[in-house]
């Protein structure tokens, strides 16, 4: 635990003493308060537009029309983002053969990947954390679901927890950092698009193409539905993507 | 303290070690050397853990280097041959992460680092981002790391490689003022290294063993017994052939490169008397020394293929 813990301090160290993190968590401040903005103009019209009728004044609901579409851009803003945030992780430190340090050190790979991993999951809490300043307003103006909103970020993070599985495993295989971004980025929208094969497959492929793919799982969190086969895909994806690095890192030795 | 027997690295068909056998002592600086691409830097990797082995065995302060990994880790400091440093950090920072995975308990980390920072003379540097600080003080701050845990083994590689002369001398008293109790390995290419700090060698050529002992056993197992000076003078005339000709117990006297080499029969020693007579005849004395192959020629022998184990 101590170890992991000294791993964990050294990496946000890192990020946060390096413009990385600063300019990563900027950038994506930005995007997403373009959404909100858009989305509740968006949202305020229509409500204007619909207080003449009765009927549909009823339908009005803010985490359906601002939060569900917010959260979904959300999520691809973080398909973009956070293979730049783990392209570093395990690639540099081959690449100014620290790697070197870390496997000489009484320490295990695993304590090395855990320490690194959470890291990475700090800096996306940090900013899920800081979008939260979007809902001061529609509390202070609205009246929308917590517990659905929450569940929102609940699949946001998980998502990006699964993210940097898939972002730390490519950042093992290689020591140049462009090479992992973009082997995280790949693989991850095609992860993210595979249900659209789902359209023309056959009953059995359907399923199954439906159940791999990011998107289906992220839509019923979004409207708060919690559904423990959508956490278990997740955790699963995130698990998964530290076992391969696990793997990876321990095979190193051998070679 | 360090063993290792019949150890073979292989990088697919690339045999990078071959057999290598050696043992060094408790309390022992030695040294590793061998021209580049030798071996030395694959052998200090599986003695510490970094690369596993095709085949052998290793042993490191009795602790199976293959079986008992982490105990070997913590008694082990290890320079690698490019310093493992993080150049956004500064030198106390870096330090301190070290210190940790190192696993030095909280309440020693402090004085760890304060005691480090003092043995390889970095308190000028401490605070200053390691990016940059100079070479010479980064391959000290790679020396601090290594040496924190106070470890009981030293391995460094190359530690003096692209430093100034007056740095290199500074690494080296440094090396030597760690020996006391600690065991130390260090590998070179260069031979005055292992002259100057070491107590004993192994020498390595293509990953095949070429020799190893103190650096007495080796000049003398491989020194060619021969007894005599080899003599330089300001006046090298045929005269002073003869006069060395004629003395007592000479057997040979042939010119030499500007000078003159004298043997004599093994056993004897006529040093005192060659230098009284060139003392009396006013020659002039420029250069004298003792005939045998010394360790340097022993190296470019063995190095260049000459000569097997």
């Amino acid at each position: 635990m101590k170890n992991i813990w000294a791993v964990f301090k050294k990496e946000t160290k890192c990020y946060f003493t390096s413009p990385v993190a600063y300019v990563v968590i900027f950038v994506f401040l930005i995007l997403t308060g373009f959404f909100f903005h858009s989305l509740i103009s968006w949202f305020n019209t229509q409500s204007m537009q619909m207080a003449q009728n009765p009927y549909y004044m009823q339908q009005i609901n803010i985490n359906q029309m601002v939060y569900s579409p917010l959260f979904h851009n959300i999520s691809i803003i973080l398909l973009l983002v956070i293979p730049l945030l783990t392209m570093r992780l395990l690639a540099e430190e081959k690449k100014i053969k620290t790697d070197e340090l870390l496997y000489t050190s009484p320490i295990s790979v695993l304590q090395i990947i855990l320490g690194k991993y959470l890291a990475a999951l700090f800096v996306l809490f940090v900013m899920l954390a800081l979008t939260g300043v979007y809902s001061l307003f529609t509390f202070a103006y609205g009246n929308p679901e917590l517990p659905a909103i929450l569940c929102g970020y609940l699949g946001l993070f998980l998502m990006g927890a699964a993210f940097m599985g898939v972002g730390l495993f490519f950042s093992s295989l290689t020591e140049n950092q462009i090479v992992a971004a973009v082997l995280t980025f790949g693989s991850l929208l095609l992860f993210w698009i595979l249900n659209w094969a789902a359209f023309s497959a056959g009953a059995f492929w359907k399923d199954t193409l439906n159940y791999l793919s990011f998107f289906q799982h992220f839509d019923d969190l979004t409207r708060g539905i919690l559904d423990t086969s959508d956490l278990v895909y997740y955790l699963s994806f995130a698990f998964f993507g530290l076992f391969l690095t696990h793997s990876v890192l321990q095979s190193r030795r051998w070679r | 303290m360090i063993e290792v027997k019949h150890l073979t690295k292989k990088y697919g068909d690339l045999v990078a070690v071959n057999d290598l056998n050696f043992k060094v002592e408790k309390g022992h600086i030695w040294g590793l050397l061998g021209p580049n691409a030798a071996g030395k830097t694959t052998t200090m990797r599986i003695l510490t853990g970094y690369l596993s082995a095709t085949d052998g065995q290793a042993t490191v302060a009795d602790f199976d280097v293959f079986e008992q990994p982490n105990d070997v880790k913590k008694v082990i400091g290890y320079l690698p041959e490019s310093v493992p440093l993080y150049p956004e950090m500064t030198v106390t920072e870096y330090l301190g992460f070290v210190a940790d995975i190192k696993q030095i308990p909280k309440a020693k980390k402090r004085e760890a680092i304060e005691k480090t920072i003092v043995t390889s003379g970095l308190q000028s540097v401490r605070g200053r981002l390691i990016k940059n600080i100079s070479r010479g003080y980064r391959q000290r701050v790679g020396i601090a790391q290594a040496l924190i845990h106070d470890p009981r083994i030293l391995i460094l590689d190359e530690p003096t490689t692209g430093l100034d002369p007056a740095q290199i001398i500074e690494i080296r008293e440094l090396i030597k003022s760690l020996k006391g109790e600690r065991t130390i390995i260090l590998s070179t290419h260069i031979l005055a290294e292992v002259t100057q700090t070491c107590d004993g060698a192994v020498i390595i050529n293509d990953g095949f063993l070429m020799a190893s002992g103190s650096l007495e056993e080796l000049t003398a197992s491989f020194a060619v017994k021969k007894a005599g000076v080899h003599i330089r003078l300001r006046s090298a005339s045929a005269e002073a052939s003869a006069l060395f000709k004629n003395m007592a117990g000479v057997k040979d006297v042939r010119p030499q490169d500007g000078g003159f080499t004298i043997e004599w029969s093994p056993g004897a020693d006529l040093r005192d008397d060659v230098t009284r007579l060139v003392v009396e005849k006013d020659m002039g004395l420029l250069e004298m020394r003792p005939l045998g192959m010394n360790i340097e020629d022993l190296y470019l022998k063995i190095i260049s293929g000459g000569m097997p184990q």
